[in-house]
């Protein structure tokens, strides 16, 4: 009840920071701290709740935001549809994903991830239809709803998506999937022996994982105005959205948000004043600390901090 | 439908590309395969080593030269490596399967990345006397510095064959992978053992590294392709058989080499990533798995 009004009020504010007179910048650094928002708590859905580590977060975004274009290519669909779209295409790839964690497990299944972001970008290389290796570029509508600009349009759309995505992910994490995905994650044969349904819980986990991302990656192609497959499955995707949740903490909910919040808004800072290069390693090299000193993120830290001043 | 002629120059390209793609695998066929550390940054290194070799030729030195001076140092590299591994994550023994995935994925973008800041984007290459010509043989022509590569890639995988197979120390590293407890027993320390192998594996890789860049020419994201490659080799090799690997890389090799000829270059990133997702798929233990 209290996080429904808390989360009601947090668009509300969103809302009214996308009407109000301040800078273009805020709306399009905000429009990816939003979207990081999205990735991380997809991400920690599987990653976090499971064990199961997905390295090919780029393969679902790419689905999202190519099946957008697609959509808008050839029957012109409005954003919602090419939001829903991308969200189920890139659930059905979860889907299948979430088939290959049967026989899978630790970095096999990791590894795997990888293939399906290879062979996927080498298809749309090889894909006229959507601009092949040099891309696509593309016309925004003057459909406004009551924005001023398109790019607070999208702002706002990621902030419904990104309230939308951690609702579903604090669902889960209490919800009969959450327990369940833990005992998966804590030890998949004694989970199975207590008559957890563990291949169905898995790949209810997957697909919820990839259709989130994939909706994440739906607005890209209109945010942008072009899309192209370099960009589109970069790995350095993968790097952010497992570093931010498990920086984060992943045992939570709120893990993945604080992560998402704080590295994001740190690489928008350390793009615009240093370089592109530079806002990866801060993540690799966070990641890389937190793991070895604090392996339960930021969320871990509060816990010993509370507890020592006790 | 390609003419034969053609179809046998693709497979003899295939042959050395292949046996090519077996050595860049070595180090992670004993560190993944042999000693199960999930090595996601085994690729990273590779480039590393390509780019030292690149400095270090700098000096006028010949690549493989600079490569088998490498060595030593990756050794070193390998050990503090493992050694800071097992002391955060093995030992603990606290849920490694998220965290040290995480851990060297992590380390190989920091090192993608310091190469990015220190090199630039841009594509490196040395110079020896045997790049650039190709032997000619009747009508097919072999590119020298692939007959190279050719030469260094059958090096070392009998030399780690025999290691394996001869030495007390190889014994154990085989040994460890199936059994520490057994090990332990027999009065060898398998955490020395482990560091040991994982030294010698990103050794190899400084060698494999020097080879990379006498093939052609390198990138510092370039490291991201080599996932696919060397774990398609590692994974249909079976893990940790060494005769294997050279197997896999020459299934690799030639598929990717005819799948060139047949549909472009632009297809070719495919052909590695699509075998690894099959043979996961099929058969994850390998093609002569234990």
């Amino acid at each position: 009840m209290k996080y429904s009004i808390y989360a009601f009020l947090t668009l509300l504010g969103f809302l009214g920071l996308s009407v109000m007179n301040v800078n273009e910048y805020v709306f399009f650094a905000g429009f990816v701290i939003l979207q990081f928002v999205v990735l991380a708590t997809a991400w920690n859905i599987l990653g976090g709740y499971a064990g199961y580590v997905n390295f090919g977060v780029p393969a679902f975004i790419a689905v999202g935001a190519y099946t957008a274009v697609v959509l808008f290519k050839s029957i012109s669909a409005p954003l919602v549809v090419q939001i829903i779209g991308g969200g189920i295409l890139a659930g059905l790839l979860g889907l299948m994903v979430g088939l290959l964690t049967l026989k899978l497990r630790g970095i096999f299944f990791s590894i795997a991830t990888v293939a399906v972001v290879f062979i996927l970008e080498t298809v749309v290389m090889n894909w006229r239809y959507v601009g092949g290796a040099t891309g696509l570029q593309l016309t925004r509508p003057p459909d406004l709803w009551f924005f001023d600009t398109y790019t607070r349009m999208l702002f706002f759309v990621m902030a419904v998506l990104a309230i939308g995505s951690v609702s579903i992910a604090r669902y889960i994490q209490d919800s009969f999937l959450g327990r369940g995905l833990r005992a998966v994650r804590d030890s998949e044969e004694a989970a199975e022996c207590s008559g957890v349904p563990t291949l169905k819980i898995k790949l209810i986990a997957c697909t919820i994982s990839g259709a989130l991302m994939g909706v994440a990656g739906a607005p890209m192609p209109m945010y942008l105005s072009y899309i192209e497959p370099t960009a589109t499955f970069n790995l350095n995707y993968s790097i952010s959205a497992l570093g931010m949740p498990i920086i984060g903490g992943t045992s939570h909910w709120i893990g993945p948000v604080i992560g998402a919040l704080l590295l994001a808004t740190i690489q928008q800072i350390v793009t615009v004043t240093v370089s592109n290069e530079l806002n990866v390693l801060v993540v690799g090299v966070l990641l890389v600390l937190f793991v070895v000193l604090a392996p339960d993120g930021i969320l871990g830290l509060i816990k010993k901090w509370k507890q020592s001043s006790k | 439908m390609i003419s034969i002629d053609l179809l046998f120059e693709a497979v003899l390209f295939g042959i050395l590309l292949g046996c090519f793609y077996a050595a860049v695998s070595l180090g992670l066929s004993v560190a993944f395969g042999l000693l199960d550390v999930p090595y996601v940054a085994h690729p990273a290194l590779l480039i590393l080593g390509s780019y030292f070799t690149f400095l270090l030729s700098k000096t006028g030195l010949d690549p493989i030269i600079c490569g088998l001076l490498l060595m030593p140092v990756f050794y070193l590299i390998g050990i503090a490596l493992y050694r800071f591994y097992y002391e955060t994550f093995e030992r603990r023994s606290s849920d490694t399967g998220v965290r040290g995935l995480a851990f060297f994925f992590g380390i190989a973008f920091i090192i993608e990345v310091c190469l990015i800041l220190v090199f630039g984007v841009d594509q490196r290459t040395v110079s020896a006397t045997y790049i650039g010509s190709s032997l000619e043989i009747g009508e097919y022509r072999f590119p020298y510095r692939m007959l190279v590569a050719f030469g260094i890639a059958i090096f070392l995988t009998t030399l780690l064959t025999l290691y394996f197979s001869k030495t007390f120390n190889g014994r154990a590293i085989k040994a460890v992978g199936q059994d520490e407890g057994a090990l332990r027993l027999m009065g060898a320390n398998p955490v020395k053992i482990k560091q040991l192998a994982f030294g010698i594996a990103t050794a190899v890789n400084a060698l494999a590294g020097a080879m990379l860049i006498i093939v052609g020419p390198v990138e510092p994201a370039m490291d991201r392709i080599y996932i696919g490659r060397t774990f398609c080799v590692v994974v249909l090799a079976g893990l940790g058989s060494m005769s294997g690997t050279l197997v896999a890389g020459l299934i690799l090799g030639i598929s990717e080499s005819i799948v060139m000829m047949t549909f472009g270059a632009s297809w070719a990133p495919a052909v590695s990533f699509g075998l690894l997702l099959l043979m996961l798929g099929i058969r994850p233990q390998g093609l002569f798995g234990r």
